[in-house]
């Protein structure tokens, strides 16, 4: 067994040579910290207008459905609206400030995962209903962690994801997402991070792009004005 | 596979377009690269203390036996007989499913492009798009053949039927096994860039997730991500930002619904550090797997992925399969470029990879400089600076050309380690300036001039 030491030494053997610096000097003189080269990636926008602006033409080039609403009531209507379109017979979700009143009146039998249901459950469901940590504009992307948003399966197994956020949960870029994640959970990061940017795809036939390879077809996220 | 590349050229461009400086991203994502390598033991060290500290088990493999060892007495200790994998080359390098197939378990390849080249029973032909040589009708052909499904020339049916096979098999898995596109070492967590979600699924259902990953995966802090997340989405696929990129830091934590109970991270060496070792090549550590390099490189686009024999193909392929696996061995695939460059110049983190090729060649010869091959390019040489020997060896090429026709491909033939696996194209019947002379001459007749 080779075991961590052997390995390190190694390493650390290898790196007595200092590197090449013609080799070095190929890849250029670059800004090393990542606040420095924020303005070398895609704008996020920086007045909460130009985000939404920027998320909502990211979603719709990901086929992702972004919708608006003024308040709770609102976002409880459209939930019903999209039950009876879909079909719902019965949905996930997690207890939370957004979901459970969105979903108090929803008539259909809700699976909670604070109550940790068997995988083949929460397989059968039709949607599964979270919250998230955060909206990011400069890539039109969802933040959920383990922890915050339901857990890892509930944003991925069901076939369609519906996302409920607020309007200032809504960032401009993606390390504005991880510095809330620090802020947040301080050095107790949840154990399951991830950053969603559409709905589950592959291009593995012949490049054609399919919605729905392992994960959700449908990504629906609705943002609330306060 | 040409419309495909072409197609991720496309997208590729377009995404560059909307960086605010993309040679400026990529010189940050050069130099976060190169700071994770010069300074490996340190943030190695850290990676492994901050997931242990939250009750991962880390492994450190020296070689790809080691790694396979530790991985099948983990498998054997649960009793699993399911194990469901997520896209991996690094499992691909150390023939791990071989491995637990031999030991009675069932291994499935989530990944669909993945899923198809193993019922195939192939290698991958790329290692981002596996299964990019296929075209549909074969992939349904092997649908019908090994899963007994109706034909179809849908793509969309066809990712369906993959899709309801997978659901079941995330359901009874044991095991999943996943690899890494990073892994951060400030927060000791790895991170996994893909589109399908099949990822998501391998490491959040089972009971126990296994991560197997390079030792050179490493990147400092968690923010780096921002720069590097978006920089392998698009020089991978084109894409800004791939459908999932998930971090993960351990296994199920208090608190928390759910997730494995158990959760391991195999880090292997298996002769990386024999790379690292080298301060001129050392740089090609610095690689993120995005597959750039094959998607622009001719001689890729030519002779397509499985021609290398490798785990990792294309220009970086050719660089760092001789370090992995010996350079006299791999030596003729720095050989086969035509050192455009393409590749250096696609490269997100801006490894010198042509320049790399230019190393194993010299490194080759200099190892092994052969007596029998400098003395016939000093032949080559004395007739090819000599216009009547030039002319001369015309002649007695085609007249051996003729010669060795009975004996091509057989048992005596002298040239067999040429043709065992290569064509010998065979000379031209008139040479350039006997054909030039003798239009020449026509063209003067025709003219009615004096052909003298």
């Amino acid at each position: 067994m080779s075991g961590r030491e052997e390995i390190l030494g190694r390493v650390r053997e290898a790196l007595s040579v200092p590197s090449h610096a013609g080799v070095k000097a190929v890849s250029g003189e670059g800004v090393r910290d990542v606040r420095e080269a924020r303005g070398f990636l895609p704008d996020g926008g920086s007045t909460t207008e130009a985000r939404l602006a920027k998320f909502r033409e990211l979603a719709a080039k990901l086929k992702a459905e972004v919708e608006l609403l003024p308040d709770l009531a609102a976002a409880g209507m459209y939930l019903a609206d999209l039950a009876k379109k879909e079909g719902w017979r019965q949905i996930a979700s997690h207890r939370h400030d957004l979901t459970n009143p969105a979903l108090e009146s929803l008539g259909v039998p809700i699976l909670w995962t604070d109550d940790e249901p068997s995988t083949a459950d929460l397989e059968k469901v039709e949607a599964g209903v979270t919250s998230c940590e955060a909206l990011i504009a400069q890539t039109g992307s969802v933040l959920v962690t383990g922890k915050g948003c339901g857990g890892r399966a509930l944003s991925v197994l069901p076939p369609h994801h519906v996302v409920m956020a607020t309007l200032d949960q809504l960032l401009p870029d993606m390390l504005a997402g991880f510095d809330l994640l620090r802020e947040r959970y301080r050095d107790q990061l949840p154990s399951f991070v991830s950053f969603i940017t559409g709905a589950s795809r592959t291009g593995d036939i012949e490049r054609i792009l399919v919605l729905g390879a392992h994960g959700p077809k449908r990504l629906t996220i609705l943002i609330l004005e306060n | 596979m040409q419309d495909a590349l072409h197609g991720y050229e496309n997208t590729r461009g377009g995404t560059e377009a909307t960086f605010g400086d993309f040679e400026q991203a990529r010189q940050t994502a050069a130099a976060i690269k190169w700071e994770a390598i010069e300074n490996l033991d340190t943030l190695l060290g850290e990676f492994a203390d901050k997931l242990e500290a939250r009750g991962t088990r880390v492994f450190w493999a020296g070689n790809g036996k080691e790694a396979v060892d530790y991985i099948l007495g983990v498998c054997k200790e649960h009793g699993a007989k399911n194990i469901i994998k997520s896209k991996c080359m690094t499992t691909e390098e150390i023939h791990l499913n071989p491995a637990l197939e031999a030991a009675g378990m069932q291994v499935v390849e989530s990944d669909l492009g993945e899923y198809i080249v193993q019922l195939r029973e192939e290698a991958p032909f790329h290692f981002v798009f596996p299964a990019m040589h296929l075209k549909r009708d074969r992939i349904s052909r092997i649908f019908e053949e090994k899963l007994g499904t109706e034909p179809s020339a849908d793509p969309e049916e066809l990712t369906m039927i993959a899709r309801g096979v997978m659901r079941q098999k995330y359901c009874e898995a044991d095991i999943g096994i996943s690899g890494a596109n990073f892994a951060v070492a400030d927060s000791g967590m790895i991170s996994i860039t893909e589109n399908e979600g099949n990822a998501r699924l391998t490491t959040s259902l089972p009971k126990v997730h296994i991560a197997v990953l390079g030792i050179e995966k490493v990147v400092p802090k968690l923010e780096d991500l921002s720069v590097m997340l978006q920089m392998l989405g698009t020089a991978g696929t084109g894409q800004w930002l791939t459908a999932y990129n998930s971090m993960i830091g351990g296994p199920r934590q208090p608190g928390e619904v759910d997730g494995p109970e158990e959760f391991h991270v195999v880090l292997l060496d298996n002769h990386r550090t024999k790379l690292l070792a080298d301060p001129e090549q050392r740089d090609a550590l610095r690689c993120i797997r995005c597959g750039a390099c094959l998607n622009v490189c001719p001689i890729f686009k030519n002779i397509g992925g499985h021609n290398y024999g490798t785990t990792y193909q294309g220009p970086i392929g050719s660089v760092i399969t001789p370090h992995l696996r010996g350079l006299q061995s791999y030596k003729h695939l720095s050989f086969s470029s035509s050192l455009c460059g393409a590749c250096s110049e696609t490269c997100p983190v801006k490894i010198d990879l042509h320049h790399h090729l230019m190393r194993n060649r010299r490194n080759a010869v200099q190892e092994k400089g052969g007596k029998m091959e400098r003395w016939m390019f000093g032949q080559f040489a004395k007739v090819m600076t000599h216009p009547k020997r030039y002319r001369g060896s015309e002649g007695l090429m085609r007249f051996g050309a003729k010669l060795w026709q009975p004996f091509k491909g057989r048992k005596l033939d002298p040239l067999k380690a040429w043709t065992a696996s290569r064509d010998l194209p065979a000379p031209a019947p008139k040479s350039f300036m006997k054909q030039w002379k003798e239009r020449e001459r026509e063209q003067a007749q025709e003219r009615g001039e004096d052909p003298s």
